[in-house]
């Protein structure tokens, strides 16, 4: 089994304040995995590390052996919290675009996930919704041929329908060579989808185990464990 | 139509448990073709690993057969099948029992009331 992430004490401050601390962590590759943790844990300041949108205080980042830029990027399909697409253009737009910019972007594929979704590829994104936006955006994140697939927030917005069609998608999108990170503080949802877990808790890594390891020793949930581990 | 699993028990030991209930149930009669596993998976709406691991587990009890080129099956050995459903039935009896027995029931009792119960279900 080959390690598509690699981090080792891996640290980010933001002025005084320590958003992750010395994160020591190894995925391996073909699994589907939950990044786990309430709000202000830092999952999304963990992501953006990964995709080079921040830089490390300490500690260091591999992806599949590459540091984050340019090499890691090709292979890292990446879905924001925020969507960034210019509001004006319409989804073919966004389409050709991506296709322009992604060698293993596939068209077809992102064509085929908005039909299922019921969106029309002529309309422009400032006549969607919040929702409809957000579905967009994983279509195209989902439409390429990624090694890493890094999902922060991805059924967050979105209906419980259009969510069981999202798990159905990664489920059908995945491969042993591929691997898929979603962020997420909604887990029942998405628990049975789940290889393993990471939990982070204040900006550090207090848990990272398979799912059925987790229901085996503890004899519940990976639900309910959270709820125990960050009760308020 | 997802499957529905319990909270507190792996979720492969339950996809073992569902996929031995189809076979026994003759859902899946001896020597047929499995949907494939993301099919599986698919339909479980569970991680098609974990759904792996489940196949693995039946391949290991004898009751799946991984043919290299044409998939999973089945076992045509009915014997196997008859087996391995025995010893369910007889797990389950066991496991109610041991609850009858802690209730502080004998025996005789509880063979007279199930003998009561069953007649009156006209199997």
């Amino acid at each position: 089994m080959s390690t598509i992430l690699e981090c080792k004490g891996l640290t980010k401050t933001f002025g005084r304040k320590k958003v992750l601390s010395n994160i020591d962590l190894e995925l391996e590759t073909g699994k589907i995995i939950g990044l786990l943790g309430p709000n202000g844990s830092g999952k999304t300041t963990f992501i953006k590390l990964v995709n080079d949108l921040l830089t490390p205080t300490a500690g260091e980042i591999r992806i599949a052996g590459f540091k984050p830029g340019v090499e890691s990027k090709k292979i890292v399909s990446y879905l924001p919290e925020k969507t960034y697409l210019n509001e004006w253009m319409k989804v073919e737009q966004i389409i050709e675009f991506f296709s322009d910019f992604y060698e293993d972007f596939h068209a077809d594929k992102a064509y085929e996930m908005l039909q299922k979704l019921n969106l029309n590829p002529g309309d422009r994104l400032k006549t969607m919704s919040k929702g409809m936006k957000e579905k967009v955006q994983l279509c195209l994140v989902m439409a390429r041929q990624a090694k890493l697939y890094l999902l922060d927030e991805p059924i967050g917005g979105v209906d419980p329908a259009a969510r069981d069609y999202i798990l159905e998608t990664i489920i059908n999108n995945y491969n042993k060579d591929s691997t898929i990170i979603i962020s997420t503080h909604l887990i029942a949802d998405i628990e049975k989808v789940l290889d393993y877990v990471i939990f982070l808790k204040d900006g550090e890594l207090v848990l990272s185990s398979f799912v059925d390891e987790i229901r085996a020793e503890q004899g519940k949930s990976v639900d309910k464990l959270f709820k125990e581990v960050f009760k308020c | 139509m997802p499957w529905n699993f319990e909270n507190d028990r792996p979720i492969y030991i339950q996809l073992v448990e569902r996929i031995q209930l189809l076979i026994f149930s003759g859902t899946y009669p001896a020597g047929t073709k499995l949907p494939s596993v993301r099919d599986l998976a698919n339909e479980a709406a569970v991680n098609p690993n974990t759904m792996q691991r489940a196949l693995a587990k039946l391949e290991e009890d004898g009751l799946i057969i991984t043919q290299r080129t044409s998939g999973r099956f089945v076992t045509e050995d009915e014997k196997m099948i008859k087996k391995a459903r025995d010893k369910l039935v007889q797990e389950q009896i066991n496991e109610f029992l041991v609850k009858i027995q802690d209730l502080g029931f004998g025996k005789e009792e509880v063979l007279a009331i199930i003998t009561k119960m069953l007649e009156e279900m006209k199997i």
